[in-house]
């Protein structure tokens, strides 16, 4: 029996294997440059149009819309080689609500990128959440370059998680910047852990230009071997009452090497930024701690890492 | 019978004497305390019994039943059963208290984890799935740290300051698990300047300036720590040995 790209997409990203024949769940799945399993609930709208080597996405939430369950979305490529594009223009409407779980999967990359351009425009009162969970395949063939522009609108939410935990990272290059009007929430974090001669990047950047406008910008990154990171998160508040917290934490390892910038700004006296940030080895109080529950040095360094990533 | 002997342990850190020819006898199955004001060496000493990380360099040797454990690491100690409860201790982004107190277990029983939190008055059904993180506070990671080492069950046990940070309450959950700990026959070492828990010990050491100046029963310690210690001026100078005799 021919197994399907859906089917082998959803074995690869770990996803429950009957969630696409449910009918309160909607989902897409796109293969290459190919849609291969798509399916909407009341509310949403999911348009896809082809392009050279990708395709582009348009999502629709319509005003008032609260989706129960999370939308289910897998971005994958089977092929060995190739290029994915995915351009994706996400409209959340007024007083809608959306959680997102996106599986990105790449099990037999030899030489791949996966370029994701994303504006995402999130109305008033609205709520998105996006969480995206790369597995990748133990060679080192792929490039992850996800780029996007987010606006939030007045009490407007919006939450990304970015997780690449599993497989080699390769090279990823994240690059997102919001902008956030009064009353709204952004929180982006992100959780890479990278080996070999793995190579991550990130830039994240938040401007809280409404009053009492919230934001965080988290990032988690391990890395070992000689595998290498460098995280520039900017976050700047303009507006009265706006408040924001940026807090790196980067674990290094064997020759591995790490850089993180971050740059907060306030151009308001009555805004208010913090920020923290470790890089280096691992803690040595939480090391002996565990050394001192019968763990060996590795393990313990493991469970530590593990934890931050989680 | 001893399970642990210290035998004239000396430290210096960067040219000062820190330890100077300490020795004594931990007894199995009793509670010690190791009792003096901040900056005896207290601390130090329990650090060089569990082997932390720049407290190795030692001069002397440490005995665990018998055998020289002067050259095994934190772990190697950990796993002939010596176990250390620290003062302040770690917090951890991510990992579970359920994973923490469980770490040390030989086989992993979701069963003993529940036991052990309960030991120390923390609801399981609240606690196990919650970080051992900056959200909980002072006195519920002291008791996730003592839940932590009941569930490994080792025979013997430093306690470093366990009053430390704690509201009553705590303290008298505290002092009811050391108590059971003792009634199955667990050693206990701890590491005190309260009077309040040098009256839940045994025997005493009393340490002043980096060396042990008397040994005795806790009841025989304890006025004299009380009279002289807990007012001492001479900030750990000079050192007089036998105090009780002279």
């Amino acid at each position: 029996m021919k197994i399907d790209d859906a089917t082998i997409l959803s074995k690869s990203a770990g996803i429950e294997a009957n969630i696409l024949k449910k009918n309160d769940i909607a989902h897409l799945f796109i293969n290459h440059d190919k849609v291969v399993g798509i399916h909407a609930v009341p509310g949403l709208d999911i348009k896809t149009k082809p392009i050279e080597n990708g395709l582009d996405i348009r999502v629709l939430l319509k005003k008032n819309t609260n989706v129960a369950h999370p939308v289910q979305m897998c971005f994958g490529m089977i092929p060995k080689k190739g290029i994915q594009r995915i351009n994706m223009d996400v409209i959340i409407e007024e007083h809608a609500s959306i959680d997102v779980i996106a599986h990105c999967t790449f099990p037999n990359a030899v030489d791949v990128q996966h370029i994701m351009n994303a504006t995402i425009s999130i109305k008033d009162h609205a709520s998105y959440s996006y969480f995206e969970r790369h597995v990748h395949g133990q060679k080192s063939g792929i490039t992850v370059i996800p780029k996007a522009k987010i606006t939030l609108g007045p009490y407007a939410r919006y939450k990304t998680d970015f997780e690449l935990l599993k497989g080699r990272v390769g090279v990823i290059d994240i690059d997102y910047e919001t902008t956030c009007a009064s009353y709204s929430t952004l929180e982006m974090n992100a959780r890479i852990n990278a080996t070999h001669n793995d190579t991550v990047k990130i830039r994240e950047v938040g401007h809280l230009t409404g009053e009492h406008a919230h934001g965080v910008l988290l990032s988690r990154v391990a890395v070992r071997d000689t595998a290498n990171a460098s995280v520039f998160s900017e976050l700047t508040a303009s507006a009265a009452y706006a408040r924001g917290h940026v807090d790196c934490k980067e674990i290094v390892q064997d020759y591995g090497t790490v850089s993180a910038i971050p740059v907060v700004k306030v151009n308001h006296p009555k805004a208010y930024i913090t920020h923290e940030a470790s890089l280096g080895s691992v803690d040595s109080k939480q090391l002996q701690t565990l050394m001192a529950r019968g763990l060996t040095e590795d393990e313990a360094t493991d469970m530590i890492i593990q934890g931050l990533l989680t | 019978m001893g399970i642990l002997e210290l035998k004239n342990i000396g430290l210096s850190l960067n040219g000062k004497t820190i330890l100077d020819s300490v020795s004594l006898d931990i007894w199995q199955g009793h509670v010690h305390a190791l009792v003096g004001t901040n900056g005896a060496g207290k601390s130090t000493l329990a650090s060089v019994i569990m082997g932390l990380e720049g407290y190795r360099d030692i001069t002397g040797d440490i005995f665990l039943n018998g055998e020289r454990i002067n050259d095994l690491s934190i772990d190697e100690r950990a796993r002939k059963g010596i176990s250390f409860g620290w003062q302040e201790p770690a917090r951890y982004e991510g990992i579970t208290i359920e994973s923490f107190v469980s770490a040390g277990m030989k086989e992993k029983n979701k069963d003993a984890i529940q036991s052990a939190l309960l030991q120390v008055g923390l609801n399981p059904d609240e606690y196990l799935h919650r970080s051992v993180d900056s959200t909980l506070s002072g006195g519920e990671r002291k008791k996730v740290e003592l839940a932590s080492i009941i569930a490994m069950d080792p025979p013997f046990i430093m306690l470093d300051e366990p009053d430390s940070g704690i509201d009553v309450g705590t303290l008298q959950k505290m002092s009811e698990v050391i108590k059971e700990l003792k009634n199955k026959g667990t050693t206990i070492l701890l590491i005190t300047h309260s009077l309040a828990v040098l009256r839940l010990a045994d025997h005493a050491f009393l340490m002043c300036n980096g060396t042990i100046i008397e040994k005795a029963t806790a009841d025989k310690i304890i006025p004299y720590f009380e009279n002289n210690c807990i007012p001492c001026d001479h900030k750990n100078k000079p050192t007089t040995k036998g105090v009780l005799q002279s």
